[in-house]
């Protein structure tokens, strides 16, 4: 029997970005918060210091900071005849555990989507025809506009000091700025990062095939930077231990490095870590609930009552959670009927290697967001007329890293091992380089999340299973970005080029992104969606889900989290500006 | 910090979590913070150094095997020292003794069914008994194709051969994945080659060296824009380096 605590207003459930966003807004509104987090309290000086944070055995191998199957973990299967079995060892993509969750151990590539990602059926009906989109492609418009969004983009880039240059100010193209962005209502808060010889050659090559490339936006900054909640944050170091580690400078946006300072000062404010929430817990009506019930680590479970929940548990727990819990109905891919785990989707990525003999790229010197970038060939912000697919993504010179376990690229034909694998590798180290395509992942009507019928966490409670596999227009897409790539990279001369498109099937081992969305969507329409325009559940509504990636109806060319970290402002704006004074539905 | 759960050190707390799907007695019970950053002198949870010494996982004649194995993957040159003198076999040896030996972490709950590459790794044996059993069906294998003898006994030609056979699954070994263990061993191999040197491998910092990768520096903001130059800094471990140290 789980035992009573005493109820607060808010409880949170995961200490994230979106939970530490949440929490911060409403404690300071006044509201007594709880945030629950299933792993361990993390901070600089503890778990990252600069004496071992840069330890690539430990934090990129052996996943130091990562959530641990053993805590949790889903099935996965591509198709639905197969039968689903668990990922018994993270690799494809990788959740995180504890407080900050994955946003300790993330790149910092902090991106908008387009204008018109955010109605996107609309537009590409309107532009092309209906005929365009093949019948099982379930993307939808999102409930909210860009434009209704930009101010909690610019929130969110503020509060993480994120670094870059605007390509279009208030509606004015800017010169060295991304000249398909949607409008910004001001310039980024920190200036580009520098950049390395090999993004520098990208760069030249691209402006030569009359592309526009510009900085990478990088919530590693540029130069030391005092937050709206008075943080300070230091100067990136190009240290190149960057995404799968925390930054021991201080350096990269974090809900450390960005909220929690602040955060832990409010009075109304506690967080209760090491505590794995079980369920959200409904009254008899089914209509609202009642708080959470969570499991410490000795076992003891705790029910902890409160007048708001917010589900902030990552993009995948997040929908586990619901289902579990048995708040909307679950999604069923032969009728097509239901909504939670419906419209699961990914990213595509491809890419493009060179090795560049007579230049010196010191790879090492890196962070997990800069590079030069063009934007040419994402969203519609190309002509899709005879090309056979929608969608496109970014493409460019990012590499992240030389660490020597994971990065030590040879030319094609070397053996695996003995004196020709350690001599290419001795000889090429220094002159590869790395460009890719983070293209689009739109959702499908076979691809989806719901509970494994066989396998259990260490709790007893069903796994959730994935069910995910590419499908042919985004391995079109794929093989056409990585094209236009190639074309970029032939420019830069280089001795020797290889071009890896996306090819199915999806394969869980290898790591993409871990950028996992849909699963909550949100939307106008409870038939297909779980959550209305302001991230409040239909069917529950003291119930929200401000924000985490589950929310997205299908995935656009670019990285999640900026939207991510909007859409929690913008929820947390709801609730203190329109839920607390009616509590009750919002639509 | 709320008083009710007591004040462990660092190292007792992440094992508790990270054991948090073990242990069912353990005395963390969830951690309360409120009003204040908590800071602790003496919690951080710096790397365990690995030391010289007997073999903790091998015995001596699987040392001896992966001390050769290891010296073919990573053959010694004039590019510098092979995988033997680098420390591979000792990291391997480190590693395995360790949590990654015993799937520490994973998720090992049965059933487990066969299925496709794109599922991943899906038997129940963790590193360490996959070490032992191909190791043992690997011996076995020598020993008959080879009139009784050991692999090291092979000559350097004949256990590239042996090790391509194994790479490429031509030779069957008894319960045992060939071409698996080969891509296990390789992987392995090659992280001790460049791991931090603290663990065991990468010893002199022979795998960083050899690429030119400066290691453990942290701070590159002079050198971002300094393009086509070789950065002139030699590698530090998370240690320093051995020159730093007295020899006393
Ligand atoms: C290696 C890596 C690189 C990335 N790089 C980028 C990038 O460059 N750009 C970008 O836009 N995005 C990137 N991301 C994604 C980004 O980290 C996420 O989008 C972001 O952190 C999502 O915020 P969130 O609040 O939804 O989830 P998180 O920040 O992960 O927080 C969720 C928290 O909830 C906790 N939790 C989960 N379940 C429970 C439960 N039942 N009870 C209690 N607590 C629970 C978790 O432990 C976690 O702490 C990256 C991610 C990874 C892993
Ligand atoms: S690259 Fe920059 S932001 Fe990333 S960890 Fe290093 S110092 Fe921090």
């Amino acid at each position: 029997m789980a035992r009573k605590l005493p109820s607060k207003n808010v409880v949170v459930i995961g200490l994230g970005w979106t939970g530490s966003i949440l929490s911060y807004h409403l404690a300071k509104a006044g509201l007594d918060v709880v945030a629950i987090e299933r792993g361990p309290w993390r901070d600089t000086a503890t778990n990252f210091p600069p004496a071992y944070a840069q330890d690539e055995l430990r934090y990129a191998v052996r996943l130091d900071l990562f959530l641990r199957p053993a805590q949790e973990t889903l099935t996965f299967r591509n198709k639905a005849d197969q039968i689903a079995l668990p990922i018994r060892n993270f690799a494809g993509f990788l959740p995180g555990n504890g407080v900050g969750g994955a946003g300790i151990h993330w790149n910092g590539q902090t991106w908008r989507f387009l204008p018109t990602d955010f109605r996107l059926r609309s537009h590409l009906t309107e532009r092309y025809g209906a005929n365009i989109l093949p019948d099982d492609m379930t993307i939808q418009d999102w409930p909210v506009s860009y434009d209704e969004l930009e101010p909690y983009y610019d929130r969110f880039e503020k509060l993480c000091g994120t670094s870059g240059k605007a390509g279009n100010l208030k509606g004015v193209k800017q010169d060295g700025g991304n000249p398909f962005e949607g409008w910004r209502s001001a310039e980024y808060p920190t200036p580009p990062l520098k950049q390395g010889l090999g993004a520098t050659l990208f760069a030249e090559a691209a402006r030569k095939l009359g592309h526009s490339p510009f900085p990478q936006p990088a919530s590693n900054l540029s130069e030391a930077y005092t937050n709206p909640l008075g943080i300070r944050m230091g100067q990136c170091s190009y240290c190149g231990f960057c995404e799968r580690f925390g930054c021991g400078n201080y350096s990269k946006a974090s809900p450390q490095t960005c909220v929690l300072p602040a955060l832990l000062r409010v009075p109304n404010f506690t967080a209760q870590t090491e505590s794995e929430v079980l369920k959200i817990n409904l009254d008899s009506t089914g209509k609202r609930a009642t708080g959470v019930t969570y499991v410490d680590t000795s076992g003891k479970e705790w029910e902890q009552p409160a007048d708001i929940v917010l589900l902030c548990a990552f993009a995948l727990f997040n929908v586990q959670l619901m289902l579990i819990s048995g708040i909307g109905k679950p999604y069923d891919p032969v009728s097509g009927q239901g909504v939670v785990g419906r419209n699961y989707a990914y990213q595509t990525t491809s890419s493009v290697s060179v090795i560049l003999k007579d230049k010196v790229l010191n790879p090492f010197i890196a962070t997990g967001a800069h590079g030069m970038i063009i934007d040419d060939y994402n969203g519609d912000n190309f002509d899709h007329t005879n090309l056979g697919f929608v969608g496109g993504g970014y493409m460019g010179a990012g590499q992240t890293n030389g660490r020597p376990i994971q990065t030590r690229p040879v030319p094609k034909g070397t053996p695996k091992w003995g004196a020709a694998w350690k001599k290419a590798t001795a000889e090429t180290y220094q002159h590869a380089y790395s460009l890719s395509t983070h293209g689009s992942s739109y959702s499908y009507r076979d691809c989806w999340l719901d509970l494994d019928p066989t396998y259990k966490d260490r709790l007893g409670r069903p796994l959730m299973r994935m069910t995910f596999d590419f499908h042919e227009n985004e391995l079109k897409m794929s093989a056409f970005l990585t094209e236009r790539l190639a074309e970029i990279a032939k420019a830069m001369n280089p001795t020797e080029m290889q071009a890896h498109p996306r090819k199915g099937p999806y394969d869980s081992t290898i790591y993409q992104t871990t950028h996992n969305t849909g699963g909550t969507v949100m939307g106008d329409d409870p038939q297909t969606s779980v959550l209305n325009r302001y991230g409040q559940s239909w069917d529950v509504h003291n119930l929200f889900v401000p924000g985490g990636a589950s929310v997205f109806p299908q995935n656009h060319g670019y990285n999640p989290t900026n939207t991510v970290g909007a859409l929690a402002f913008w929820t947390a704006d709801a609730i203190t500006q329109r839920y607390l004074k009616n509590p009750g539905p919002l639509m | 910090m709320d008083s009710k759960v007591p004040l462990l050190s660092r190292r007792t707390f992440l094992t508790s979590a990270a054991i948090l799907v073990t242990t069912t007695a353990s005395v963390v019970h969830g951690r309360t913070f409120h009003q204040g950053m908590p800071w602790a002198p003496g919690a951080a949870d710096p790397p365990a150094q690995v030391r010289p010494g007997p073999w903790a996982f091998f015995t001596s004649d699987e040392a001896a095997t992966m001390e050769a194995i290891v010296d073919r993957l990573i053959p010694p040159d004039d590019g510098g020292p092979g995988g033997k003198d680098a420390g591979c076999a000792v990291f391997i040896d480190r590693q395995l003794a360790g949590p990654y030996g015993r799937s520490d972490g994973l998720y090992t709950l049965p059933p487990f069914m066969p299925g496709s590459s794109t599922q991943g790794y899906q038997n129940p044996d963790s590193p360490g008994g996959r070490y032992r059993a191909g190791l043992k069906a690997l011996a076995d294998h020598i020993r008959q194709s080879q009139s009784g003898k050991t692999l090291r006994e092979l000559s350097t030609v004949d256990q590239d051969k042996l090790l391509s056979t194994l790479e490429d699954g031509s030779i069957k070994l008894k319960d045992i994945d060939a071409k698996a263990f080969f891509a296990m061993l390789l992987q392995d191999t090659q992280q001790g080659f460049f791991a931090d040197p603290i663990y065991g491998g990468n010893r002199d910092m022979a795998g960083w060296k050899l690429v030119g990768f400066p290691g453990a520096r942290y701070d590159y903001r002079d050198w971002v824009e300094r393009h086509n130059e070789r950065y002139p800094l030699p590698p530090v471990s998370i240690m320093g380096r051995t020159d730093w140290v007295s020899k006393g």
